[in-house]
């Protein structure tokens, strides 16, 4: 009887696994929803899932499922669910993941499934797209160098900063970042004598405090979370008062609400960023509120994952409409129709892919400021719209100074 | 002859398995079955639990990685016929090192130790650029190809892994057989009574350590075959709790239980997700997990020969 018993629940185990849906098409989006992430990783699924019910999730009478999968932030896990969405649910599309590393080894997983289609999410290594790119692997966004267009510029010309030490995070979007801030500070004749590069989830940044030289001007600090609040909170309490500079993930509003003395350090400081919670545009205000219709349990506001991976299904539900949801002939119409299209985004811009699948795009300079009831919040001082790949450079010289790197590039 | 009618069976799979199954399922579990009989063995006839063995898997994937085909522009390539012996003799090596350090603790003094060099070895690949390519590592990993056929199709890899696992258990057969094998036992029995009989214990223990990083070797490269990329993550606390994981819902008391131990981890890790909300589905992980070791503190596998016994007696019982 025992037997028998767990025979039966053995097979309804797989009966239930096993249940595939009857959907045209299936978009399986990857985002991490597990550990330190999972509060922002969520808010990257809520938005694939908004551009999904804005087309009433049909397009052309084929009928969308979205299948959600977790990754951990590790290359590793995101490649085990881009798998397990493309062998086991039979995804025709895959929309994701959310941070830099992922993003380069789902691009090399990509070439292994050439019957489907990556789009990225908010994942901004410069290499994903840059070096190696995959056919089938589409970037509606800017990489992390893309996202601090603006800020080398504005930290030397407007801000008189000469020389600028950096801190940052040891792995591909950090270096990206650190590029997009030194390829405008170091041609517009900044110097940066010396790079700090610290784990993700270092607590002790006392030998990194100590060691930041005392003739800088400012510090940019390319930090996310728990490493930005650990890092300014040592850095005040040791005495610290250089000027911050911040990266795309480092003054988030979560920072600018927390508590702590070292806030004093951060008004004034400017960043980078392509997603600005509050941007006061048109397009921007109207993504805003659908949002917060359709997720009345979300952020105040689409955040900058929301907004990146709203774009991506966004692009794929556009492209779909144009080749009449047609997927055959390993999808080579809708890749046509990806790479040829255009589209006005949240923040205003015209949305548009260069020849290696990557975005062209809007990236916006902010700066903290204390609003008048002593809070703090970012506002925009700058827009610059048409942000390419190559940063305005040529081609061939940019593609020369070699792929990013703890050394590369450098101006002491 | 029971194991070759079982191997038999399983040798077939590919005719019925689509290749999610064969490769997600069959082959992953066969996988990490091999890299947790290292430690099974280790704990069943030297009585030490490691934590080190995905360190020892890890310098096998690390060797491939580094010595062959990759898109990261680290290493440089040998042909496999000598990469793969390296990968082997590395970790052989390895294993044997971290048995020299280990070899006067025992208990929660072993587990730390080799928890030490463990999380020591996580952040050294995730910090060194040169050797490992830091946070990245390697990806674009390719496995050989013989006669045209690349060992990472499905029912390729998948034998090769079933092989793998068989000529393991029979290597632990005919080395816990061997006076070698017997001494290590004598080692986990009596250490105290073999010192005083004048046999040296580090001998053993530096062995069956050595043998451990073999056998978990082997895995470590079938694993970069299948992942076709590794990094830090693939070497951290994550993996290393997997494999003691693995271990300890098959049973520590018979190094088979290894494999039983992995089928049940990867069904369970597979399809979580789909048995539950996609974002709690780490709470039934856990759930399942917490019941097996409440419901078989000694394994499934001991569980389920139990299980049989106790068939067996009351069968025998009814036709009396």
């Amino acid at each position: 009887m025992n037997t028998f018993k767990t025979a039966v629940s053995a097979i309804a185990l797989f009966a239930v696994a096993g249940t595939a849906s009857a959907a045209d098409i299936k978009v399986g989006v990857i985002s991490i929803l597990e550990g330190a992430f999972a509060a922002l990783g969520q808010d990257g699924i809520r938005g694939a899932e908004l551009a999904v019910q804005e087309v009433g999730g049909k397009v052309d009478g084929s009928s969308i499922e979205v299948i959600t999968m977790s990754s951990d932030a590790s290359p590793d896990s995101a490649v085990n669910a881009a798998r397990k969405l493309i062998e086991q649910d039979g995804v025709d599309l895959i929309v994701g993941p959310l941070s830099g590393s992922e993003g380069l080894a789902l691009r090399d997983l990509s070439k292994s499934y050439p019957g489907v289609t990556f789009i990225n999410g908010s994942s901004a290594a410069q290499d994903t797209t840059l070096r190696d790119s995959s056919e089938n692997f589409f970037r509606f966004g800017g990489d992390g160098a893309q996202w601090m267009v603006g800020v080398g510029n504005y930290a030397y010309d407007e801000l008189g900063y000469k020389s600028v030490a950096v801190i940052a995070e040891d792995y591909s979007f950090p270096y990206t970042q650190v590029l997009g801030f030194m390829a405008e500070f170091c041609s517009a004749g900044g110097k940066v004598p010396e790079k700090f590069w610290t784990p993700i989830g270092n607590k002790d940044y006392s030998s990194v405090v100590y060691s930041i030289p005392q003739d800088v001007d400012a510090i940019f600090v390319a930090l996310g979370g728990a490493d930005a609040v650990n890092f300014l909170t040592q850095y005040n309490q040791a005495g610290g008062d250089k000027p911050i500079i911040g990266g795309s993930i480092t003054i988030d509003q979560s920072i600018l609400d927390s508590k702590g003395p070292f806030k004093e350090l951060l008004i004034g400081a400017p960043a980078g960023t392509p997603t600005v919670s509050d941007y006061d545009g048109e397009e921007w205000a109207a993504f805003a509120a659908s949002y917060t219709d359709a997720f009345p349990d979300g952020f105040s506001a689409p955040s900058i994952f929301a907004h990146h991976y709203y774009m991506a299904a966004k692009a794929a539900m556009l492209a779909l409409d144009e080749v009449d949801a047609d997927l055959s002939n390993d999808q080579a119409a809708f890749r046509d129709a990806l790479t040829d299209l255009t589209f006005v985004t949240p923040t205003g811009g015209m949305m548009r892919l260069d020849e290696n699948r990557n975005g062209i795009v809007d990236n916006f300079v902010t700066e903290v400021f204390e609003r008048e009831d002593g809070s703090l919040g970012n506002r925009v001082v700058k827009v610059i719209r048409d942000v390419d790949q190559l940063l305005g450079q040529d081609k061939e010289t940019f593609l020369a100074a070699g792929p990013v790197s703890r050394d590369n590039p450098s101006c002491p | 002859m029971r194991p070759a009618g079982y191997l038999l069976f399983l040798a077939l799979l590919p005719l019925v398995l689509n290749d999610f199954w064969l490769t997600l399922v069959a082959t992953r579990a066969l996988i990490l079955g091999i890299i947790a009989l290292s430690l099974t063995f280790l704990a069943t006839y030297l009585g030490v639990v490691s934590f080190a063995q995905a360190t020892l898997a890890g310098v096998a994937g690390y060797t491939i990685a580094y010595f062959g085909p990759n898109t990261v522009g680290v290493g440089f390539e040998l042909p496999f016929l000598v990469s793969i012996p390296l990968a082997l003799i590395l970790s052989t090596i390895t294993g044997g090192a971290i048995g020299l350090i280990a070899r006067q603790s025992r208990g929660i003094y072993a587990i730390m130790i080799t928890l030490a060099i463990g999380v020591a070895f996580f952040y050294f690949t995730r910090q060194n650029y040169a050797l490992f390519n830091g946070w990245t590592g390697f990806s674009g990993i390719r496995a050989p190809e013989i006669a045209g056929v690349s060992l990472r199709d499905p029912a390729a890899l998948y034998l090769l892994s079933l092989g793998t696992a068989a000529l393991a258990m029979v290597l632990v057969a005919g080395f816990v057989r061997s006076p070698m094998g017997l001494s290590v036992q004598a080692v986990r029995d009596a250490p105290g009574r073999l010192l005083a009989l004048g046999i040296p214990v580090t001998t053993p223990i530096v062995t069956a350590f050595a043998f451990s990083g073999f056998l978990a070797g082997s895995g470590g490269i079938l694993n970069i075959w299948y992942q076709e990329r590794i990094s830090s993550f693939s070497v951290g606390l994550g993996p290393i709790i997997d494999i003691l994981i693995v271990s300890v819902i098959g049973g520590l008391r018979h190094p088979s239980g290894a494999f039983v131990g992995a089928v049940v981890f990867v069904l369970l890790d597979t399809f979580a997700v789909d048995l539950i909300d996609r974002e709690r589905f780490n709470t039934l992980i856990g759930a399942v997990l917490l019941l097996i070791v409440i419901v078989a503190p000694n394994g499934l596998q001991q569980l389920a020969k139990d299980g049989f016994g106790r068939l067996r007696q009351s069968n025998s019982n009814a036709t009396e």
